[in-house]
C-alpha cells in the first residue's frame, strides 16, 4: 500500500509542476506590467511612496529578470516560506487573505462530494436494479435537465425560491451574528443551516455524470458470472446484490471524483460569485477584475493543488477498496 | 447471432478506460470502447474503401431513427441553427432597439381574434400599453390599452438590416404594421429593449460560439488524439500527460483567468474569437480521448492491417482509412461537446469576464438577471433566455446521446 | 408445501425433467432456449449433457435452479426434485418431491434448495467468482445463507472443504483473491463451494473448458473422487466427447433445446440412433471407451449451421443438417420421443412416428 502511494505520488509530480507553471504564466499574462496598472490606480499624493514601493518589489519579484528566474523566486518563496507574495489590492500579504477562503471552498466541496456521491449511489443503483421502468426513466431524464441547468441559473432559482417562499435571506454562509465569531458550535450549526443551497447546487454539477456512471457500471456487474454464483448458492436477492455487484460497481463509481472534483471547484467558484459566499469565488473574480495578479495566481495555484490532493486520495480510498489495484493489477477495470 | 449471450459481450476495451477518466457528458465507460463488430462486418476488409463507410451510415442512421426524442432534438436543433443565420429577418426588433417608454413591460399577449360588434374576426394583434407609476417604489404598473389594437402580420416593414452582409432589407419576418407600435411578446428588459429579438441575436452569438469551439477543438484533438493513438509508445503518454493535467485544473477559474487577461482594448470580434480559442484549450481533450481509444481499437482491426500489408502510407492509413471508419463516432463526441462551451460562455459571460453589451449572448442576457429584487419584479428578464439555454443543451444532450447509441450499439 | 406433488417418480430418479421450456422475448424475437427437453438424473450416478454451443445446455442447467437470466423464463414442463426433508438443519431421512418449475424463481423455497440441495458450478472460476472478495469469505457465505453456524465454525467448514478438494495450505489460501490463486486452484475453490453444503445434485457446467488439459484431468479425477465419497449426483455438461467417455453414465444428447437422445453411456457411444449423435461420433476420430488420453476434438465439424433460435425449422430440428433427411416428412412432423430398451430414448421419424402426424 505505502509503495502505491509513493508511486502515485511520484507521477503527480509533473502535473504539479505543470500546475504552477500555468499558474506563474496567468500572473505574468494580463498586458501591461501589473504594477504599472497598480501605479496608475493610486492617486498622485501617494506618488513618492508608490515609487519606493514600486522599486522593492521590483527588487523582490526580479521582474527585470528572465522568465524562468522569476518563476524560480515565486515557486521557491512558496515552497519554502509559504510566502505567496502580495496582493496590490489589498496590501497584505497573499497568503493572510487566501487560506480562509480556501478552506471554506475546500469544505464545500467536500460536503457536496458526498452529499453527491450519496444521491448518485441511490439514483445510480435504483435505476440500474429497475432498468426499463418509469422509476428509471424519470431519473435519466432528471439527470439530463440537470446537465442542462447552469450552475449559476439553479443557484439563482433556489436563491429566489427561499427568498420567496421561506422568507429565508441567502447569501453568505453565516448570519450576521457569526460573521465574525470565533469558531464555536453555534457557528458550526449556522454553518450548516446556510450550506444546503450551495450544497445542492454544486452537487448537481457532478451528480448527472456520476448517476450514469453508476448505473451503467452496476448494470454491467449485474450480468456477471459471479452474480450468477451468489444466485446459485441461494442468496436473497438485494443482499447479493449489495454485496456484489454494487461493491464491485462502487470502484469506478469512486474513481470518478478525478474528473467530478475539477467540475464541483467550477461550480463552487461560480455558485460562490451568484451567492456571494465567504469563499474564493467571489475573491478570486475580484482579483482578475482589478488584475490582483499575485492574489489570482495564487488561488488557482491552490486549487489545482488541492484538486490534486482530492483526486489522490480518492485513488487511496480506491486501492484500498479494491485490493487487485495494489497488487498491480490494474490492467482490466 | 450468439452475442446475446451475455458472456460473450464482454468487450475488453470497454474496461480499459483510465480511471477516473470518463468526460461527465459522455458514457460512463467512457466512449473509447467496442469495435462495433456488427459494423466491421458488414464492411468489407481489404481495401476499406467507401462501402465500409457507406453501410456504417446507413446502419447507424437506422439505429437513430429508432431513437424518438433524440429525432425531436435534432429537429429542434435545426431550427435553432436556421435562428441562427436568419436573426436579423426573424427577430422584430435590434438587440439594441429601446424605448424608455416601456422599461420592464410586461409579455404582451398576442391575440388572434378581434371582438368587433359584428362578431370576432381574424385578425392577429396586440394591444397597447398602458401604465402607471407608483409615487414611492417608482416601479410601474403596465396594463393592456383595450382600446388600441395593432395588427400583426407576416413580412412587414422594420428597421433595416443587411442580410448576410450581401443585401439590404427591411422586411421582418413578422410584426406590427405600424413600426411606432409596442410589441413585447416576451416582455422588455430595463431600457426598455424586446426580449424576445435579444434572446434571438444571443442564440447567433451563443450557438456559433459552442460550434467554432467545437470545431478548433476537434482540430486540436483529432491531430493530437490521432498521433496519441496510433504512435502510441512514449508520444501517448507525453499526451495523456498533458490531457491529465488541463483536465486536473477546475476549469472555470482557469477560463476566468483567461478571459480576465485578455486586452481591454480588443473589439468585440477579437474578444469573441479569443474566448472560442480558451474554450477548446480544454474542450480538445475529450474528443482526443474518443479519437485515441478508437485508434487503439482499430489498430488491430483486419483492414487496417490489410492496409499496411498493401504497404500505405502512415498519413494515408490514418486519414483514407481510419479516420473515415469512426465520424461516426465522432460525430456523437462533438454533439456532446457544444452544450459544454454553450454553458461554459454562458457562465464566463454571467460573471462579466466573457462578452459584455453591446454583444448579446444568452449569457450576456443572464447578467442582467442577476439579484433578487430583478428576478421578483421582471421575472421574463430570467427566464426567457434561461429556457433558451437550458432547452438547446438539453436538446443537444438528447441528440449526442442519440448518435452515441447509434454509432455504438455495444457499449450502451 | 404447495409445490408437493404426487410419486409420479421412479425410485432412483433424483430429478426427472419433463418437457422443460424456457424462453427469452427479446427485442428481435422469442428465443426458445430450451423447447420441450426431457431427461433424469438418477441418484448418485453422472449425467453428461452434449451438444453443439448454443443449443441450450447452460439454460437447461440454469432452469433447474431458477436461474435464468433475464429477461428469461421457465415456461413449462415439469422438474421432478426428490428433496431431501429437514427439521431444523439436520435431515429427517424423509423425502419428498418437489416440482422446481412450479416455485417462484425470487422464493424463500428455491433459495432454499439452490446451493444446499442442488449446487452449480461454472465454466469460468475468474469471472465466476468476486474479485474483490477473499475466496475465503464466499464459502463461508454459502455456509451462513443455509445454516446457522458461528463464524469460526463456518471458517473450519470452509477450510475442510477446501482441503478435501486438495487445495494446498487451505488456512492461508482461504484469505487469498481469486486472482492470486492459478486457474486450478480457483476452479477448486468453486468445487468447494459449491459442495460446502453437502449437495445431493452437483450441476458442473463445462467446469473444465477454461482449464489446460494437464490441469483438466485433476479436476475430473477430483470430481470422480468427490462423488463417491459425498455420494451426489452430477449433471455435467461438456462439448467433449472424451470427457464424456469418461465421466459419465448416462448421456442426454441436446439438439436446439431439444434432448434429441438419451440413454446410458455404452449404448449411446456404441449404438447410436439418432443421426445427429452420429455425427458427433463420427467427429471424433478414433474414441476408445474409458480412454484417458487421445485426441479431444471439440463439437464442431458437423455439416451446415445450427438455425437461427428466433426461427426454428418446421418438423425436425435437425432436417437442414441431417444425411438421412426425407423429405417431405422430416419438414412437417415433429418426432415425438420413442422409447426402446432401458432408459434409451429418441426423437427422430426414422425410428417411428412418422405415420400418424404429430403436429
Ligand atoms: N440472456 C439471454 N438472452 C437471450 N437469449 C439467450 C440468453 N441466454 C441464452 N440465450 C439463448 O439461448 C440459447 C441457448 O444458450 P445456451 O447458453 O444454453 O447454450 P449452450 O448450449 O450452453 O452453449 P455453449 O456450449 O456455448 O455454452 C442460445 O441460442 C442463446 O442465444
Ligand atoms: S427426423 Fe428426419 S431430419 Fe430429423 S433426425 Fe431423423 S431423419 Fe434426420
Ligand atoms: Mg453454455
Amino acid at each position: 500500500m505505502l509503495r502505491y502511494i509513493a508511486r502515485r505520488v511520484l507521477v503527480m509530480l509533473p502535473t504539479l509542476f505543470l500546475i504552477s507553471l500555468a499558474s506563474f504564466f496567468i500572473i505574468q499574462l494580463p498586458p501591461g506590467d501589473f504594477l504599472t496598472t497598480y501605479a496608475a490606480g493610486m492617486g498622485a499624493q501617494d506618488a513618492i511612496v508608490a515609487r519606493e514601493h514600486l522599486a522593492a518589489l521590483e527588487e523582490r519579484y526580479g521582474l527585470n529578470q528572465p522568465f524562468h528566474v522569476q518563476y524560480w523566486q515565486w515557486i521557491s518563496n512558496i515552497v519554502c516560506c509559504g510566502d505567496f507574495g502580495q496582493s496590490f489590492e489589498w496590501r497584505r500579504p497573499v497568503s493572510s487573505l487566501i487560506w480562509d477562503r480556501l478552506t471554506l471552498t475546500m469544505l464545500l466541496a467536500v460536503v457536496s462530494t458526498l452529499f453527491m456521491w450519496f444521491v448518485a449511489f441511490l439514483i445510480g443503483t435504483y435505476t440500474a436494479v429497475r432498468q426499463y421502468s418509469i422509476g428509471d426513466y424519470f431519473w435519466t431524464f432528471v439527470g439530463f435537465v440537470g446537465l442542462a441547468i447552469p450552475n449559476f441559473l439553479l443557484a439563482l432559482v433556489l436563491m429566489y425560491i427561499s427568498f420567496r417562499y421561506f422568507g429565508q435571506s441567502v447569501g453568505g454562509l453565516f448570519s450576521p451574528e457569526y460573521q465574525n465569531a470565533p469558531w464555536s458550535i453555534g457557528k458550526l450549526w449556522d454553518l450548516f443551516q446556510h450550506m444546503w443551497i450551495p450544497v445542492i447546487v454544486i452537487a448537481t454539477a457532478g451528480a448527472a455524470g456520476t448517476i450514469r456512471i453508476m448505473r451503467a457500471n452496476l448494470l454491467d456487474e449485474l450480468h456477471r458470472p459471479y452474480t450468477t454464483t451468489a444466485r446459485a448458492k441461494g442468496m436473497q436477492e438485494w443482499r447479493l446484490i449489495a454485496k456484489y455487484p454494487v461493491r464491485l460497481a462502487l470502484n469506478p463509481f469512486i474513481s470518478t471524483v478525478g474528473w467530478t472534483l475539477p467540475t464541483l471547484i467550477s461550480g463552487e467558484i461560480i455558485v460562490s460569485v451568484v451567492l456571494d459566499l465567504p469563499t474564493t469565488g467571489p475573491l478570486l473574480l475580484r482579483a482578475l477584475r482589478s488584475q490582483d495578479m499575485y492574489l489570482a495566481g495564487s488561488f488557482i495555484l491552490m486549487l489545482g493543488v488541492l484538486t490534486l490532493i482530492g483526486t489522490l486520495l480518492s485513488d487511496i480510498l480506491l486501492a484500498w477498496l479494491d485490493p487487485r489495484i495494489q497488487y498491480d493489477k490494474v490492467g482490466s477495470r | 447471432m450468439t452475442h446475446i449471450e451475455p458472456s460473450s459481450q464482454t468487450d475488453p476495451l470497454a474496461e480499459t478506460t483510465p480511471l477516473g477518466a470518463a468526460p461527465p457528458a459522455s458514457s460512463p465507460v467512457g466512449s473509447p470502447t467496442g469495435p462495433g463488430k456488427g459494423i466491421a462486418e458488414a464492411g468489407n476488409a481489404g481495401s476499406g474503401g467507401n462501402l465500409y463507410t457507406a453501410s456504417q451510415w446507413r446502419l447507424m442512421w437506422w439505429r437513430f431513427r429508432k431513437h424518438k426524442l433524440a429525432m425531436a432534438s435534432g429537429i429542434f436543433i435545426l431550427l435553432v441553427y436556421v435562428l441562427l443565420v436568419f436573426a436579423e429577418f426573424i427577430a422584430p426588433y435590434h438587440s439594441s432597439d429601446h424605448n424608455a417608454a416601456y422599461q420592464h413591460a410586461p409579455p404582451q399577449r398576442l391575440h388572434l381574434f378581434e371582438e368587433t360588434p359584428d362578431g370576432s374576426r381574424f385578425n392577429p394583434h396586440v394591444k397597447g400599453l398602458e401604465y402607471e407609476t407608483d409615487e414611492e417604489t417608482w416601479r410601474r404598473s403596465f396594463s393592456p390599452d383595450e382600446e388600441q389594437v395593432y395588427p400583426v402580420r407576416f413580412f412587414v416593414r422594420g428597421h433595416e438590416y443587411e442580410l448576410f452582409g450581401l443585401f439590404t432589407t427591411d422586411i421582418h419576418l413578422f410584426g406590427t404594421t405600424d413600426p411606432e407600435a409596442p410589441m413585447y411578446l416576451l416582455g422588455a428588459d430595463r431600457l426598455g429593449r424586446d426580449v424576445l429579438s435579444r434572446v434571438i441575436y444571443g442564440t447567433r452569438i451563443s450557438m456559433s460560439i459552442g460550434l467554432i469551439g467545437v470545431v478548433m477543438a476537434l482540430v486540436l484533438g483529432v491531430i493530437l488524439g490521432g498521433i496519441s493513438g496510433y504512435f502510441g509508445g512514449w508520444i501517448d503518454s507525453a499526451i495523456q500527460r498533458v490531457i491529465e493535467f488541463l483536465r486536473s485544473i477546475p476549469e472555470i477559474p482557469l477560463w476566468m483567468a483567461l478571459t480576465a487577461a485578455l486586452p481591454r482594448s480588443w473589439s468585440q470580434v477579437q474578444v469573441y474569437f479569443a474566448i472560442t480559442v480558451i474554450l477548446s484549450i480544454v474542450g480538445w481533450t475529450t474528443l482526443a480521448r474518443v479519437v485515441r481509444g478508437r485508434f487503439f481499437s482499430l489498430r488491430e482491426e483486419d483492414f487496417v492491417t490489410a492496409a499496411v500489408l498493401d504497404g500505405a502510407s502512415r498519413p494515408r492509413i490514418i486519414f483514407r482509412h481510419m479516420l473515415p471508419s469512426f465520424t461516426s463516432h465522432i460525430v456523437a463526441a462533438v454533439t456532446l461537446a457544444i452544450p459544454a462551451m454553450i454553458l461554459a460562455e454562458t457562465a464566463l459571460s454571467f460573471l462579466g469576464l466573457g462578452l459584455t453589451e453591446p454583444t448579446v449572448s444568452w449569457g450576456v442576457l443572464l447578467r442582467e438577471a442577476q439579484n433578487i429584487p430583478s428576478i421578483a419584479h421582471t421575472p421574463w428578464v430570467l427566464i426567457v433566455p434561461a429556457t433558451a439555454v437550458v432547452s438547446t443543451v438539453l436538446a443537444l444532450n438528447f441528440l449526442g446521446d442519440g448518435l452515441r447509441d447509434a454509432a455504438d450499439p455495444y457499449n450502451k | 408445501m404447495q409445490a408437493a406433488v404426487g410419486a409420479d417418480l421412479a425410485q432412483d430418479s433424483l430429478l426427472s425433467v419433463r418437457s422443460l421450456k424456457t424462453q427469452f422475448p427479446v427485442d428481435q424475437g422469442l428465443v426458445k432456449a430450451v423447447d420441450g427437453a426431457s431427461f433424469e438424473i438418477r441418484r448418485g450416478s453422472t449425467l453428461c449433457v452434449v451438444g453443439e454451443s448454443g443449443c441450450g445446455k447452460s439454460v437447461t442447467a440454469r432452469s433447474i435452479l431458477q436461474i435464468v437470466d433475464r429477461p428469461g423464463r421457465v415456461v413449462g414442463g415439469e422438474m421432478l426434485f426428490r428433496r431431501r426433508l429437514r427439521n431444523g438443519s439436520a435431515l429427517t431421512g424423509e423425502e419428498e418431491i418437489v416440482d422446481l418449475a412450479k416455485l417462484d424463481p425470487k422464493g424463500a423455497e428455491i433459495r432454499d434448495i439452490r446451493g444446499r440441495d442442488i449446487a452449480m458450478i461454472f465454466q469460468e472460476p475468474m469471472t465466476s467468482l468476486s474479485p474483490v472478495h477473499t475466496i475465503g469469505d464466499q464459502i463461508v457465505e454459502a455456509v451462513h445463507v443455509h445454516e446457522n453456524l458461528s463464524k469460526a465454525e463456518a471458517k473450519d467448514r470452509a477450510v475442510d472443504v477446501l482441503q478435501r478438494v486438495g487445495v494446498p495450505k487451505p488456512k492461508q489460501r482461504f484469505d487469498s483473491y481469486p486472482f492470486q490463486l492459478s486457474g486450478g486452484l480457483r476452479q477448486r475453490a468453486m468445487i468447494a463451494m459449491a459442495l460446502v453444503c453437502n449437495p445431493v445434485l452437483l450441476i458442473a457446467d463445462e467446469p473444465t473448458t477454461a482449464l489446460d488439459v494437464t490441469t483438466q484431468a485433476q479436476i475430473l479425477e477430483l470430481m470422480h473422487e468427490l462423488q463417491a465419497d459425498y455420494g451426489m449426483a452430477i449433471m455435467f455438461i461438456t462439448h467433449d466427447l472424451g470427457v464424456v467417455a469418461e465421466m459419465a453414465d448416462d448421456v442426454v444428447v441436446m439438439y436446439l433445446g431439444l434432448a434429441v437422445e438419451r440413454g446410458d453411456v455404452r449404448s449411446i457411444f456404441h449404438n447410436p440412433q439418432h443421426p445427429y449423435t452420429r455425427a458427433l461420433l463420427r467427429s471424433i476420430p478414433k474414441l476408445g471407451l474409458g480412454a484417458r488420453t487421445g485426441p479431444r476434438t471439440r463439437l464442431d465439424t458437423i455439416r451446415g449451421m445450427v438455425p437461427d433460435p428466433y426461427n426454428r425449422p418446421a418438423g425436425c430440428p435437425f432436417h437442414n443438417r441431417c444425411d438421412e433427411f426425407m423429405p417431405g416428412t422430416c419438414d412437417r412432423i415433429v418426432p415425438p420421443p420413442i422409447q426402446f430398451g432401458d432408459r434409451r430414448e429418441v426423437r427422430c421419424l426414422l425410428h417411428g412416428g412418422a405415420e400418424e402426424d404429430t403436429r
